[in-house]
Order: C-alpha cells, then sequence, then structure tokens
C-alpha cells in the first residue's frame, strides 16, 4: 500500500512537472496543453503503453489529464468489443461520464452558491 | 507635422483620481481624491462598477472645477463597446465622444480635449479614462476564480478612474497648461505574447517621443519629467535603450513609467501597473499635485496603448501599439 | 526601426529580430527549477489524494475497481469545486501551475470558474453557456481522438 502512493506521488508529479516545463518554455496556453494532454493519452493508450503505466501507478496516472484520455480509449475498446462498431461512439463517453458530470453538475452548484472575488 | 502647438494653451482647471484599495495601498495612495475598499463599487458587476469609478472621477472632478457640466465629455476604458465610459455619460447627461485608445485613452482623450478647447470649439472638456482589475481579466484574460500562472512579465491591471478638466476659462485653480499634443501612429514590432505589453507598447512610444522631438526641436533635457503610461518594467527598460539607439537619450532620473509608480515592489504585481486607469489615477493624483506645489515645471505624458482584441490575438495576429503625448508646462506668465 | 518599410522586406524582417533578442534580453525569465518543483509536489500530492480515495473505495467502501476509480474522480472534482467556489483553487494555480491544471482538478477548476465568472450575465446563456469556454476544447479534442482510435479497433482489432 505504501509503496502505491509513492508511485502516485513520482509518476503524478513527474507528468505535472513536464507540463510545467511545457508552460515555461513554450508559452503555451493552458488550454492548449490540456488539449495535448488529453491527446498524447489517447495516442499513447491506443498503442499500448498507457494501460501498463495505469497499472504502475494507478492514480499517478489516472488522475492526470493523459488518464482522461486514456479513460475514452478503454471505454471506446471495451464498447466496440461489446457492441462493434457503434462502440467507438458511445464508448468514450461512457467511461468518462462520471467526471464530466460532476464537473458541470458541481460547478453549476458552486456557480450558485459563491461570486467570484477579486484577487490581491 | 503631427505635433500640434496650441496656442491658447488651455488651462487644466481639475483633475479626479479614484482608485481601488490594492492601488490605495500602493505608493501614491496619499494622492488619491478618494479609495474605493470595495471592488464592486456596491454594484452588482465588475463592468457597472468600473462605470461607478468612472462616474464618481467626473462628478469629482467637475465638483472641483467648480463646473456643472462641461461641453463634452471625452473618453473610454478597456471593455468592449467601452461599456464603462457610456454608461457614465448615461448619468452625467452630457454630449459625449467615446473613446478607444487602449490604455492610451487618458492622454488621447486629454489630447482631443484640449485642442477642441483651444481652436476655440468648446469652452470646457472633460476627458476620462479607466479600468478595473476584475473586468479586464474576465474579457482578455481567465475567469478570476481559474487557477492560472501570471509570468514574470505579466502586468496587473489598475483599477480605478481619473478625470481631467480642460478649459478655455480663466479659473483661480488653474494646475497647470496643455501645449503640445503629439498624436501617435500605430507601431507593431511583431510581439505577440499579451503576457508582454510593456515591449509591444515600446516601440510605439519612442516613435511618438521621436516626433515629438524632431517636430519641438526640443530634447528630453527640456522636460522636469517625461512620464509614460503603463509600459512596466520590461517596456521601460526597452524605451530606454530604443531612444539611446536613436540619439535621443532620455534621462533615466528624468523618466518614469505610470506602471511603476502606481505598486510599490511589495504588491507582487511582476512588471507593473497597467490598464487605462494607471495613466489616469497617476496623472490626475500625483502628478497635478507635483504641479500644484511647483515641484514640476514642464511634463511630457505619454500613455500607451496595446490595441489588440482577443479576436485579433486568436487570429494570430501580433500586438499593434500606440502612444500619445501631450506636454504639460505650469502656469507662470 | 523606421515604421514605413514594407512588412516583407529582409530588412525589415531583419529589425524585427533584432527588436525580439532586444525584448529577450530585457525581460525577466521565469524560475523554470522552481516552477517545475512546485508543480511536481503539488501534483504528486493530488494524485496520492486520488490514490488513497482509491484505496478508500477498494477496501473499506467494498467498490469494484470502476467503481472505485468514478469515486475517486467524483470527490477530486467535487473537492476541486468546493475550493473554487471559496476562492481557494486560483491561488493553489498560481502556486502550483501545471502541478494544479493537468490533474483532473484543473478539468474542473476549468468548468467551474467561468460558470462562476458568468452567472451574472445569465442561468441560460451565463452560467450555461460559459461553462465549456475553457474545458470544451478537452472534450472537443479529446472525444474525436477517442472516436477515430474506435473506428481503427472496429476495422482493424488488435
Amino acid at each position: 500500500m505504501f509503496w502505491s502512493f509513492v508511485k502516485a506521488f513520482l509518476v503524478g508529479g513527474a507528468i505535472c512537472a513536464i507540463g510545467e516545463v511545457l508552460v515555461l518554455k513554450t508559452r503555451l496556453t493552458p488550454a492548449r496543453i490540456l488539449v495535448g494532454c488529453i491527446v498524447l493519452g489517447v495516442i499513447l493508450s491506443a498503442v499500448g503503453l498507457y494501460g501498463p503505466l495505469a497499472d504502475f501507478a494507478g492514480a499517478g496516472a489516472t488522475v492526470p489529464l493523459t488518464g482522461f484520455g486514456h479513460a475514452l480509449v478503454t471505454g471506446v475498446k471495451r464498447a466496440v468489443d461489446e457492441i462493434g462498431f457503434m462502440g467507438a461512439f458511445t464508448g468514450g463517453l461512457t467511461s468518462t461520464a462520471a467526471g464530466i458530470a460532476a464537473a458541470v453538475f458541481f460547478g453549476t452548484m458552486m456557480a450558485l452558491l459563491f461570486k467570484p472575488r477579486g484577487k490581491e | 507635422m503631427s505635433t500640434i502647438e496650441l496656442r491658447t494653451r488651455p488651462a487644466i482647471i481639475a483633475g479626479a483620481a479614484i482608485a481601488g484599495r490594492k492601488e490605495g495601498e500602493g505608493p501614491l495612495g496619499a494622492f488619491y481624491d478618494a479609495v474605493i475598499e470595495d471592488d464592486l463599487f456596491g454594484e452588482d458587476s465588475w463592468e457597472k462598477a468600473e462605470s461607478r469609478f468612472y462616474l464618481t472621477a467626473c462628478e469629482t472632478c467637475l465638483r472641483k472645477a467648480g463646473i456643472p457640466s462641461p461641453d463634452v465629455l471625452l473618453g473610454g476604458d478597456l471593455l468592449n463597446q467601452i461599456m464603462s465610459a457610456s454608461l457614465a455619460a448615461r448619468s452625467l447627461k452630457v454630449p459625449f465622444l467615446g473613446l478607444y485608445g487602449a490604455c492610451s485613452t487618458m492622454a488621447e482623450s486629454l489630447a482631443i480635449g484640449a485642442m477642441l478647447v483651444d481652436g476655440g470649439h468648446m469652452t470646457t472638456a472633460l476627458c476620462a479614462a479607466s479600468s478595473h482589475f476584475c473586468s479586464a481579466e474576465r474579457q482578455y484574460r481567465f475567469p478570476l476564480e481559474y487557477g492560472s500562472q501570471r509570468t514574470p512579465t505579466a502586468q496587473w491591471t489598475v483599477t480605478g478612474a481619473g478625470a481631467t478638466c480642460v478649459s478655455a476659462l480663466q479659473s483661480p485653480h488653474t494646475i497647470a497648461r496643455v501645449t503640445h499634443v503629439t498624436v501617435g501612429q500605430v507601431v507593431d514590432m511583431g510581439i505577440s505574447d499579451a503576457n508582454n505589453m510593456g515591449a509591444a507598447m515600446a516601440p510605439a512610444a519612442a516613435s511618438t517621443l521621436t516626433r515629438h522631438f524632431t517636430d519641438t526641436g526640443r530634447t528630453a533635457s527640456d522636460y522636469d519629467l517625461i512620464i509614460t503610461g503603463d509600459l512596466g518594467q520590461v517596456g521601460h527598460d526597452v524605451l530606454l535603450q530604443l531612444m539611446a539607439e536613436r540619439g535621443k537619450p532620455l534621462d533615466a532620473a528624468k523618466y518614469v513609467d505610470c506602471g511603476l509608480l502606481v505598486f510599490g515592489p511589495e504588491q507582487d504585481v511582476h512588471a507593473g501597473g497597467s490598464g487605462c486607469g494607471c495613466s489616469a489615477i497617476t496623472l490626475n493624483g500625483y502628478i497635478w499635485n507635483q504641479f500644484r506645489k511647483g515641484a514640476l515645471r514642464r511634463v511630457l505624458f505619454m500613455a500607451t496603448g496595446a490595441l489588440l482584441s482577443t479576436t485579433s490575438s486568436q487570429q494570430g495576429e501580433t500586438i499593434p501599439g500606440v502612444a500619445h503625448a501631450v506636454a504639460i508646462e505650469n502656469d507662470a506668465p | 526601426m523606421s515604421e514605413k518599410q514594407s512588412p516583407s522586406s529582409s530588412a525589415h524582417q531583419a529589425q524585427l529580430e533584432r527588436y525580439r533578442q532586444l525584448v529577450d534580453r530585457l525581460s525577466p525569465k521565469s524560475k523554470l527549477g522552481q516552477g517545475v518543483f512546485r508543480a511536481f509536489w503539488v501534483g504528486g500530492a493530488i494524485c496520492c489524494l486520488g490514490q488513497a480515495l482509491l484505496e478508500l473505495g477498494r477496501g473499506p467502501l467494498g467498490m469494484t475497481n470502476t467503481a472505485a476509480s468514478t469515486f475517486c474522480s467524483t470527490v477530486l472534482v467535487a473537492l476541486t469545486a468546493l475550493l473554487t467556489g471559496l476562492g481557494v483553487f486560483d491561488k493553489i494555480g498560481q502556486y502550483a501551475g501545471a502541478g494544479a491544471f493537468v490533474p483532473i482538478s484543473g478539468f474542473a477548476n476549468a468548468m467551474v470558474s467561468p460558470a462562476m465568472e458568468f452567472r451574472r450575465e445569465g442561468l441560460v446563456l451565463g452560467l450555461g453557456g460559459k461553462l465549456f469556454t475553457i474545458a470544451g476544447p478537452v472534450l472537443v479534442w479529446g472525444i474525436s481522438a477517442s472516436v477515430i482510435v474506435g473506428v481503427l479497433y472496429a476495422l482493424f482489432p488488435w
């Protein structure tokens, strides 16, 4: 159990550190880096590299947005296995539905409850 | 010739600066007419709050000038369709010419106001500009609660509004007189980093300054102070370098930037202040005060603007800059 | 540096290049080491919290692996939403940069913050319309890429 935390910390931290290098070195906007992360996750997962990383690092690989791309691909492949070609369109959102629905729902709740504040 | 000499020397008879809380805590805090602690200013949105800053600056300026209603209000702000200025003009019920010069608006409105008065077309013109950190942030960058990092060259939009009353009347309140106006060209040296506005605007400042010197036959040493609008630390250093390369060097001790005056080093604003309000509150707070004290006799006020929009940035355009210069002298005969 | 040259002339290009170098020289640089260190430890910590939620779901709560990972992302999203609402997350983002926005917390913050900010333009076009302004591209490109992978997988299973 202890090692699973160490692995999650190191791998998750490393992915974020790579993201920060891109921020500081390329001046890419956060939105572009996030799109890059998720597309990279999709590609790495499709070629079979991300699965082993997720098995090794647990949340260290699934919590960063690259893991979101991995979840899309695992969902798509599972759905294609189950229902055939149309699974290519249903699987991705099925496997990521919780994260998206949670963000939409809590975002709406927070917007109703809180007002944005100025910065110091 | 793009420099106009104003032969009647229109009088600046009043100025007002209304600043936000962070600005009030800055080194120039004591010079503002009012510091508004609540960044919503009692309104229900940042834009309406900014408009109230604008309106309050205009009303305070008119009250100090003892003028119930000016012949024209000139000015603008940073928001789309200059909402702050337009809503304030709606309340003021005076003839209104809305201007957009990005952060150069204070100098642009003062230049046009002084020319209208000098030409004998208007007796009194009210010139004003405003910006608000929160309204600018959500329009140009990200929502306030979005967790983005500010780069070291980024500048901090000033919350505040300034207004100046220019008049042909002989007033006992006369602070100073406008003697020359140099209208700036739009200059773009290929900077596209919206977090480095100072670098995008400095070439425009150098262009206007060079033409001002050429047209008037003056040099930097003819001025007690040359003051730019919001070049920040990077733009300030770049302008010194550009003017030196052009053989018209500035005296670093007599050249300041409002963006570097308005916040203190401990306020963590990275490269300095920015926004229309930056030069507006510095001119109408600090600079007029120095004229009244007699500490300044002749100043070149040059506000700089980065003429980008979110659309132009997203379409890959680089950032065009502009700078307008207004020469101001004390009232000595 | 005359402003009257045609934009395409090579002399003009050389001027732009010279100016870019001047600006580079006079602009303060981001501190790479400090930024990477902060992103590393904050990002790592968020992933550790995720790991704790996974273990909690799989162990004491008796969830399946799928349910536990759903539990993990939902709680992280909810927590980020709350911190965003309370005005804390933007400070974490300013400190940690990619450490805060690369994990799923960044995705949640990117949806919650515009929803809050544009609430004043109304519930439908403000809150509803702007919720996806920052996070939308991530979904657009993520989903599109995954559909391509799915189509390929359906045609040439591997």
